[in-house]
């Protein structure tokens, strides 16, 4: 019997050769993230873990800190849950720590800086680390007292989940992406329709799609509850690798007698662009729909580790470009990295949102878990390409946060009201 | 382990309703036991109190949302031993282990009400309900997971495996 490519690697990382799906295991870790939110508490752990022996941190260089969520610092609070990161990592000279200016979107910088490769078994505490699947690495969110004990011990535990398979087929229609069909999904399965399986990506649709697409996919894992989203590496991620110049690392791929939890075949051809409504994922409607009923929102936001990369905020400024934002509408962009800023101003990207009436911000989790940068008012709304509207999460609980593709945002952001470009 | 049910039939029962973010400013145990569930149920202590009860009873896809450990914390700080639930968001799930709360997954949460005296063995996988007179089986709890929970949480077991290397 043959083995999916998540079995695999946890397989490989555990000391039992014979170990599969349902069994629980102790494994070593390739990588492991905090941020300023959860790495404070996970320092505690830590501390606790190491007290009374001479053992310091795992390994210096597996050990990722990224202060991104309020950057930057938005008030005292969070410059002091800063502050007890930067003294940690200074303290263990722990060389991947990205002081503010040098840091992006944890989800967006941590692949940039190829610090996950294939292969790797890679834990974050923030629910978001699914991202990396789209690499083939095998990644996934865990709690403090997880990363504590990780810093220390450099091992997780983990019941080898079961994985569904998705296969993409058909012509997918114009505007249509990623995260078109990554909300359609969890329309279709519901916010708990994979908890705790890994959600395998596959077909002639993911087949085609560039990493930014396959980032984006494997994002949103967590919001059908998944335990990780994950990509048989191909030639587009060894293309993506080659420019970076990483070439150590370990292909894993799925057998094709592999066993599956389940398979699922979405056909993609009348797919339409996406909304989900508030106040979760899963309330996604077809954008011809949805235009219709002439949704005016205050605010748009175009970024966050789900659609913040250079091929996002490309779509979204050959929309924009000539054009003025509805007078209505705050428009804000926020490129995930400083390099993608850097990027997004030498192609003229920037320009085009200034000229057009948009702010854009330097790169934050910001508006996004409702921290700065963009909160909504009572009964306000906003279109935005993140991941969670749930109840209050870009600001006050009467707010409400419809989510979509960059195409569709920007596209709104013209409008005023909830459109796709095709309506333009 | 025995106990008497307190039950909410409500599913997605998230990490907001179980602690919400506007008491996370605070971290110590007591501090969160008593906001735990508030804006579930204001009334949440009290209910408990007046049923003696010690194992929260709830609906699918329990403790989903964010991966606040401030969530499970609170509910073990609030005198709760043990929740049964058909389904729990996995992060939820991990963090309830980790510090040795444990989480018995059961789909048919129909057989419980609240004030129900429960009787469960969970190296056996079995659970009595005393007050309707039936038995059931249940997953059994891995070894690996009895472990953690035997060590009073993943930092012992961590203090120790880094001892023992
Ligand atoms: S952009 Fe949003 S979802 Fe992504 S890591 Fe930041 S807060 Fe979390």
């Amino acid at each position: 019997m043959g083995l999916t490519i998540s079995e695999k690697i946890l397989r490989d990382h555990s000391q039992n050769p014979h170990v599969v799906a349902g069994d629980y295991i102790l494994a070593k870790i390739d990588k492991c993230l905090a941020n300023d939110i959860t790495a404070p508490i996970a320092i505690e752990v830590f501390k606790e873990v190491v007290k009374g022996t001479n053992k310091g941190v795992f390994d210096l260089d597996r050990i990722i800190l990224t202060p991104d969520h309020f950057t930057p610092n938005k008030d005292v609070a969070s410059a002091n849950q800063c502050k007890i990161m930067k003294d940690f990592a200074w303290k263990n000279a722990i060389s991947n720590y990205f002081e503010q200016g040098r840091v992006g979107i944890e989800h967006c910088l941590i692949p940039e800086q190829g610090l996950v490769r294939p292969g790797e078994l890679f834990i974050g505490a923030d629910s978001h680390t699914c991202t990396y699947g789209a690499l083939g690495a095998f990644s996934t969110g865990v709690g403090s007292t997880d990363l504590g004990v990780a810093m220390a011990l450099g091992k997780a535990w983990f019941k080898i989940p079961e994985s569904i398979k998705f296969i993409y087929s058909g012509e997918l229609k114009k505007w249509v992406s990623g995260k078109d069909l990554i909300l359609y999904t969890i329309g279709e399965i519901g916010v708990d329709g994979a908890t705790y399986k890994a959600m395998e990506f596959t077909g002639e649709i993911i087949d085609n799609f560039s990493m930014a697409n396959r980032f984006t996919m494997c994002n949103m894992a967590i919001e059908a509850g998944g335990k990780n989203g994950i990509i048989n590496p191909d030639a587009v991620t060894e293309q993506y690798l080659r420019e970076k110049n990483i070439n150590q690392y370990k292909i894993y791929k799925s057998d094709d007698d592999a066993e599956y939890f389940e398979t699922i075949s979405v056909e993609c051809g009348e797919i339409e662009p996406q909304v989900a409504f508030p106040h979760l994922p899963e309330n996604s409607r077809p954008i011809s729909e949805v235009n219709d009923m002439k949704i005016h929102v205050d605010q748009v936001v175009i970024g966050s580790c789900t659609n913040g990369r250079l091929e996002d905020l490309k779509i979204a400024a050959k929309i924009i470009e000539n054009n003025k934002i509805n007078p209505n509408i705050r428009c804000i962009v926020i490129p995930g990295t400083q390099e993608i800023y850097l990027q997004a101003i030498k192609k003229g990207y920037v320009r085009t949102f200034i000229e057009s009436g948009a702010i854009v911000s330097t790169p934050t989790c910001g508006p996004c878990l409702g921290g700065h940068m963009g909160i909504l008012a009572k009964g306000e709304k906003a279109l935005s390409t993140t991941n969670r509207n749930f109840k209050g999460r870009m600001g006050h609980v009467e707010s409400e946060v419809y989510l979509s593709s960059p195409a569709t945002a920007a596209a709104t952001a013209l409008k005023g009201y909830i459109t796709s470009p095709e309506y333009l | 382990m025995k106990g008497i049910v307190i039950k909410y039939n409500e599913k997605n029962i998230n990490t907001d309703l179980i602690i919400p973010a506007r008491y996370l400013n605070k971290s110590d145990p007591e501090h969160l036991a008593k906001h735990c569930m508030e804006d579930l149920d204001p009334n949440f202590h009290e209910k408990k109190r007046k049923l003696d009860a010690t194992i929260l009873v709830g609906g699918s896809n329990f403790g989903s949302g964010s991966s606040r450990e401030q969530a499970p914390i609170s509910l073990k700080a609030a005198g709760i031993k043990c929740v049964i639930a058909p389904t729990f968001a996995r992060i939820f799930f991990r963090n309830s282990i980790n510090i040795a709360l444990p989480v018995i997954e059961f789909s048919n949460i129909n057989e419980f009400n609240s004030g129900d005296v429960l009787q469960i063995d969970l190296d056996e996988g079995m659970l009595i309900n005393q007050t309707t007179d039936k038995k059931f089986d249940i997953k059994k709890v891995p070894k690996f997971i009895q472990e953690i929970i035997r060590q009073n949480g993943l930092v012992n077991f961590a203090k120790k495996k880094l001892t023992e290397n």
